[in-house]
């Protein structure tokens, strides 16, 4: 088995009474989209937020790349390498599409300390900016204020903001949540492609993006992973089918 | 509409044009008027990167205007005394040299901007204006209780300090100096508003989870907006003290940090030239209203209430509608 990039070991996180995560154990391996799907208040925003350090677990913990990062930051777990997309938007509204994504590379330079020059004439800033917008389709948007922003629209430039960090792994939390049928499809082969430049842990709603890219689920219920295999394993489980896709699919 | 960088040079036009007209017209009342509103100005540039860029709103911004002024009356008042202001661990001397004293007063106020941003900076939206608040009354009430300085009286100064090349008791030369000064602010508040720090700063106030996630601290972009905020705003403290020639603890008064609020506010939060339209109108009002009645306050109340309600970008957004991307 290849090493895994990224992994929980056994957390959990109590709020009071409630176990939002009960021994988690889930790893992502290279080149792989790990998704992670549940009912909702099943617990997948607590562990994503967990995985990017914005929460800390009661117990266990979290290794990025070998590394043990429990204690570490979120913008510590950024530099080490991970991309986080948000499953509502967190953009700069009054700033156009091309200044969001400059964001995000001015945050990979690490060099937020010019105070002179203008930011739209960094040319190193601008290419890579240009570059994660052209590949999310959105060149044609640039000068838009992020507001002007259809959701789907804002949802693209999410994907464009991490491309532009180069991380080594990514974390989704539901990209396609209110996508059309049209940009669902077109986002999909996407991240399909996305995986060989580094693999993602998809939380997501959508089954058909789902089961057309994950090369392992895990199902979570009630704060527990209840399944992890292939689409077909996940599909056939009776447990699996009792709590979550028997009310849906 | 009109482009904002119209209006922008027709502000600064007025800024010119009058005073040099007060000048040939031996008015150096109006010449005294336009310098008060040009220091108004140049403290509201400052507060307006943090309120503005940053979204802070700081409460206690007249705490570096007092802190500027105050290192200005106190380098002076031990120049004129020939007093030393320390002979430990090693000998300051008082000073009446402009250029020296502006140095002191950003330093001073730049210090202490740190250390009340770092402190209140844990704290956010009406928790964050009542702590600057706080340290703002701080700042008064040592002043008033400390009778080196005047204590409650405050400090006079008696010559107006010096500036190498001209004589700064001429109105027109002195408002030269604070205009130079107002414009050097403006020029370096928009480069830092296009600047990568102006960037990350905008996205921080609108968004401090993204600028987060790709790697940023939005609290120390923040802080640092607020000390570069408070050093602006306490070197138009030690300009506002020449002008008057005295300091007292009015200048730290939350009157005062309020009253830069308003030109902010009044002018466009976030526009660069809003708080010299702000201060203009200020200034303005108080002169002509100031001498029907001394509630003249009332009127820019009702001027406040109006641009609050329907120019959601102030003046300058009134006149001149949103703003266009920085380019």
């Amino acid at each position: 088995m290849t090493e895994a990039v990224l992994a929980t070991h056994a957390i959990s996180k109590n709020f009071g009474a409630l176990k939002a995560s009960d021994n988690i154990s889930i790893d992502l391996r290279p080149n792989e989209i790990h998704a992670i799907i549940g009912p909702n208040g099943a617990g997948k925003s607590t562990l994503i937020a967990q995985i990017c350090g914005t929460l800390k677990p009661c117990a266990g913990n979290v290794e990025l790349l070998g590394r043990d990062v429990t204690k570490e930051s979120a913008r510590d777990r950024v530099r080490a390498g991970l991309g986080r997309t948000f499953q509502i938007s967190a953009l700069a509204m009054e700033d156009t599409v091309l200044q969001n994504a400059m964001l995000g590379a001015l945050g990979a330079s690490g060099r937020p300390w010019r105070f002179f020059g203008p930011a739209l004439r960094d040319n190193e800033l601008r290419d890579a900016a240009e570059c994660a917008l052209l590949r999310v389709g959105l060149e044609d948007f640039m000068r838009v204020r992020t507001a002007e922003l259809s959701h789907g629209q804002r949802r693209q430039l999410e994907v464009a903001v991490s491309l532009t960090l180069n991380p080594r792994v990514f974390v989704m939390d539901e990209p396609m949540a209110g996508l059309g049928s049209e940009g669902s499809k077109r986002l999909t082969g996407f991240l399909d492609a996305l995986r060989h430049e580094a693999p993602i842990l998809l939380v997501e709603h959508d089954m058909d993006a789902v089961f057309a890219l994950a090369d392992r689920i895990s199902v979570l219920v009630y704060g527990r992973i209840i399944a992890t295999g292939s689409g077909n394993d996940i599909r056939a489980n009776p447990e699996v089918q009792e709590a979550y896709l028997g009310d849906e699919a | 509409m009109i482009k904002e960088r119209h209006l922008n040079m027709a502000l600064i036009v007025v800024c010119v044009v009058i005073p040099v007209w007060a000048h040939l017209a031996d008015e150096p009342f109006i010449i005294t008027l336009m310098t008060r509103a040009a220091i108004f100005a140049l403290a509201a540039v400052g507060l307006n990167i943090a309120l503005g860029l940053g979204g802070l709103v700081s409460l206690g911004h007249a705490a570096f205007f007092g802190l500027g002024g105050y290192a200005m009356g106190i380098s002076a008042f031990h120049a004129q005394t020939f007093t030393p202001v320390a002979e430990w661990p090693f000998l300051i001397e008082g000073t009446k040299s402009m250029p020296a004293i502006w140095l002191i007063s950003v330093a001073v106020s730049a210090f202490a901007a740190t250390i009340v941003g770092i402190l209140s900076l844990r704290t956010s939206g009406v928790y964050f204006i009542m702590i600057t608040l706080a340290f703002g009354q701080m700042f008064f009430y040592f002043s008033i209780s400390w009778p080196t300085y005047g204590g409650e009286d405050g400090l006079s100064v008696y010559v107006r300090n010096g500036f190498p090349g001209l004589n700064t008791l001429d109105p027109i030369q002195f408002f030269m100096i604070c205009f130079a000064i107002l414009v050097a602010a403006l020029a370096l508040a928009s480069r830092l508003a296009r600047s990568p720090f102006g960037l990350a700063l905008n996205a921080a106030r609108q968004a401090p989870q993204r600028v987060e996630t790709v790697g940023l601290d939005p609290n120390r972009l923040k802080l640092v907006a607020f000390v570069i905020s408070g050093a602006m705003t306490g070197l138009a403290g030690a300009l506002f003290a020449d002008l008057n020639r005295f300091v007292s603890p009015a200048m730290f008064s939350w009157q005062l940090s309020g009253e830069i609020m308003v030109f902010v506010i009044i002018g466009g939060v976030g526009r660069l030239f809003g708080p010299v339209a702000g201060a203009l109108v200020f200034v303005t009002l108080e002169h002509l209203l100031g001498g029907f009645s001394e509630f003249w306050h009332v009127h820019l109340g009702v001027l406040l209430l109006l641009v609050v309600l329907f120019g959601r970008g102030g003046l300058i957004g009134m006149i001149c509608g949103r703003e266009g991307s920085h380019d």
